[in-house]
């Protein structure tokens, strides 16, 4: 059984008088430990479809199914609790929360499960930090770090509870070439030592060659699904021809 | 989330922007001190009011010929004797609700020691008992015995004030000053009081016996007396006294059923009810229209709670992402406003006990004689930290109840 299966997802926006299909019929199968690029023209429902996989937002129709489990029908409790153990966030803007350190952003899940005591928890942020290289940064708050250094806290923050699925919505995004080349070694590395799941909204084609499968969104459809990352560029430049 | 965690959250949170937290609980501040302060100054009017009734004598009623029945003073028309020692002495024999009695003449007369004069407010002339019925205490000496009274020995105790005016305040157990030229000898100095309520000087006195001051002093051959002290056993027990003492001097008198009493008791308890009524009253009142400020307060809390809210969208949109629940998100703002309202009380406090202080040290240094007695009542203290609270939570249920509603993509996606 895939870890994650989309079926016929649809998100509808009503804005006012204009329906808004962000996705239409999306339909998506992950296994455990495959590490997927989503790529698609600006607008093409990449960030739409990521809030759906990352239990955020629930689709207008479709089913969702995590683990085997239909997220769809869930409470906003249990979604928040799938968000907590199953799902690694990873943002462009990484999102870490500017008055507190790093040791304290990656131990903010750990809050929220609450199954570790302090002493624990604290064991656990440094390991993950140590991971992530940031280990002598850990009471540094967001403002001291560079770019590329919140990001790995932020990643050390998602992998807090050790969560198969890592989310990325261009990770890179806001990172020069070469910290964003850093932040894409760990992802791989995460990949295949830990056998983490990694989903990943990119642009950038060289960040998406690191992925070993391809989505490509076009108004909010899925176009190509390949291993082939030469099929899915020459998908992209069709869609981005197509809709320029 | 774990409840000491979420109170560190919220504590954190309160930490980080002390000068926003300090003006939100401004009005908290404010209003807890003004509970404490004015709750404060009224328990002390009322305890300072106590004190002075005690100061007047333990449950004392005061009986005093003639009447004061249907309006007016009616004195027994030709002067009859009304009131006499031996009525004194049944009181305290037949009246079950009377603990002791003394007789009372007072006389007024220039104190004479060595080329030293002195005029007393009062000189009183009463019996051995006198010193309990009065709560009065000896500093120095004794206190006259009975066989004193019965002897008419020439005796007095006299008071501070009588001591420093006429005596230059030196040790004067023993010494000898004249009253009306009578020599007596002063054989105790009693224990000062001070100011009463109306700013009177207690210890402006001098006793003697009864006995003496009737027929030595005053020389009267009459065997009136000018008033009986009469003590209850308790407090609660003055009422009953009055009624015993009431008819037992009726039936000594031989008063008919439809005539008037030949005498008045005055029983300070009356009185004194009404004082207390009137000080709860007083406490109760200006506690509430503090607590009002209070209320106001805890709108200033939902104020800059919901403005909070608003700039911390993003950081409840990082919370939910990561997994908190809208009731996670509830509790922790709902936290911060109690801890916040309670840390803003708890100045309060602090505030007010300090402004209460610093208030009876000026209005003692301000009013010469009457001590003005400091009071910081602890149910104050608590019931106005607890509202304290109960306003944080009331108040801040709504901004915590907007926060937990909000959507977890449009909070991580505001600016
Ligand atoms: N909250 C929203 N309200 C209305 N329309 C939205 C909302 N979010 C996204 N959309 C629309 O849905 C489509 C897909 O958006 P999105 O998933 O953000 O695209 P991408 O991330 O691929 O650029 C866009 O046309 C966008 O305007
Ligand atoms: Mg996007």
């Amino acid at each position: 059984m895939p870890l994650i299966q989309l079926r016929d997802i649809c998100k509808t926006y009503q804005l006012g008088e204009v329906q808004v299909h962000a996705l239409r019929n999306a339909s998506l199968n992950i296994d455990r430990g495959e590490y997927v690029a989503l790529m698609g023209p600006s607008g093409s429902g990449k960030t739409t479809l990521m809030n759906m996989l990352g239990c955020l937002d629930r689709p207008t129709s479709g089913s969702y199914l995590l683990d085997g489990e239909e997220v769809v029908d869930m409470s906003s409790d249990q979604r928040a609790r799938l968000r907590n153990r199953k799902i690694g966030f990873v943002f462009q803007n990484f999102n870490l929360l500017s008055r507190t350190n790093a040791l304290e952003n990656v131990e903010l899940p750990l809050l929220y499960s609450g199954h570790l005591r302090a002493g624990r928890r604290r064991e656990r942020v440094r390991l993950l930090l140590r991971k992530v290289g940031l280990e002598s940064r850990m009471d540094h708050h967001p403002s001291q770090l560079s770019g590329g250094q919140q990001q790995r806290v932020a990643i050390a923050r998602a992998l807090a509870n050790q969560p198969p699925i890592l989310l990325a919505d261009e990770p890179t995004g806001n990172l020069d070439s070469h910290t964003s080349r850093e932040v894409m070694e760990l992802f791989g590395q995460l990949n295949r030592e830990d056998g983490i799941t990694i989903i990943l909204v990119t642009h950038d084609q060289a960040v998406a060659r690191n992925a070993l499968r391809s989505v490509v969104l076009h108004d909010g459809q899925v176009v190509c699904d390949s291993t082939d990352f030469g099929r899915a560029t020459a998908a992209l430049y069709q869609t981005e021809g197509a809709n320029p | 989330m774990h409840p000491t965690l979420t109170l560190r959250v919220a504590l954190r949170a309160i930490g980080k922007n002390k000068m926003r937290a300090g003006l939100t609980v401004l009005g908290i501040v404010i209003g807890v001190a003004a509970v404490i302060v004015l709750v404060s100054v009224s328990q002390s009017a009322g305890l300072m009011i106590h004190q002075q009734f005690q100061s007047l004598g333990t449950n004392v009623l005061f009986v005093i010929p003639g009447s004061q029945q249907g309006g007016g003073i009616h004195l027994p028309t030709g002067s009859i004797v009304t009131l006499v020692a031996t009525d004194a002495d049944a009181m305290t024999a037949e009246c079950p609700a009377v603990l002791a009695t003394s007789p009372m003449v007072s006389a007024r007369a220039q104190l004479v020691a060595g080329n030293q004069n002195w005029s007393p407010d009062q000189i009183y002339g009463v019996n051995e008992k006198y010193l309990t019925i009065g709560n009065w205490r000896i500093k120095k000496g004794d206190y006259f015995t009975a066989n004193d009274v019965h002897a008419a020995a020439k005796v007095c105790v006299i008071g501070k004030t009588v001591v420093d005016n006429l005596l230059g305040g030196m040790d004067c157990v023993g010494a000898t000053i004249r009253i009306k030229n009578i020599p007596f000898q002063v054989i105790g100095i009693l224990e000062p009081k001070g100011a009463n309520l109306f700013g009177q000087d207690q210890d402006n006195i001098v006793l003697a016996p009864y006995t003496t001051i009737k027929k030595r002093v005053s020389g009267s051959t009459f065997n009136n007396i000018d008033a009986v002290f009469v003590s209850a056993r308790a407090t609660d027990r003055m009422q009953e006294a009055d009624d015993q003492v009431t008819q037992l001097l009726r039936q000594r008198h031989h008063i008919r059923h439809s005539t008037l009493d030949d005498f008045t008791v005055h029983n300070s308890s009356e009185v004194a009810n009404v004082l207390n009524i009137i000080t709860t009253v007083m406490t109760l009142l200006l506690g509430s229209v503090a607590s009002v400020s209070l209320v106001v307060g805890g709108v200033g809390i939902m104020n800059i709670m919901l403005v909070s809210v608003t700039e911390r969208t993003r950081e409840i949109g990082i919370r939910l992402a990561v997994g908190a629940r809208s009731r996670d998100i509830l509790r922790q703002f709902l936290v911060e406003a109690v801890v916040l309202s309670t840390l803003g009380g708890a100045i309060g406090v602090a505030f007010g006990v300090l402004v209460a202080i610093g208030a009876t040290c000026a209005a003692n240094a301000l009013l010469s004689g009457a001590r003005w007695p400091l009071t910081i009542s602890l149910n104050a203290i608590v019931v106005s930290l607890v509202f304290a609270g109960s306003v944080g939570m009331f108040f801040g249920y709504y901004p915590a109840r907007k926060a937990s509603k909000l959507d977890p993509i449009e909070s991580l996606r505001y600016e």
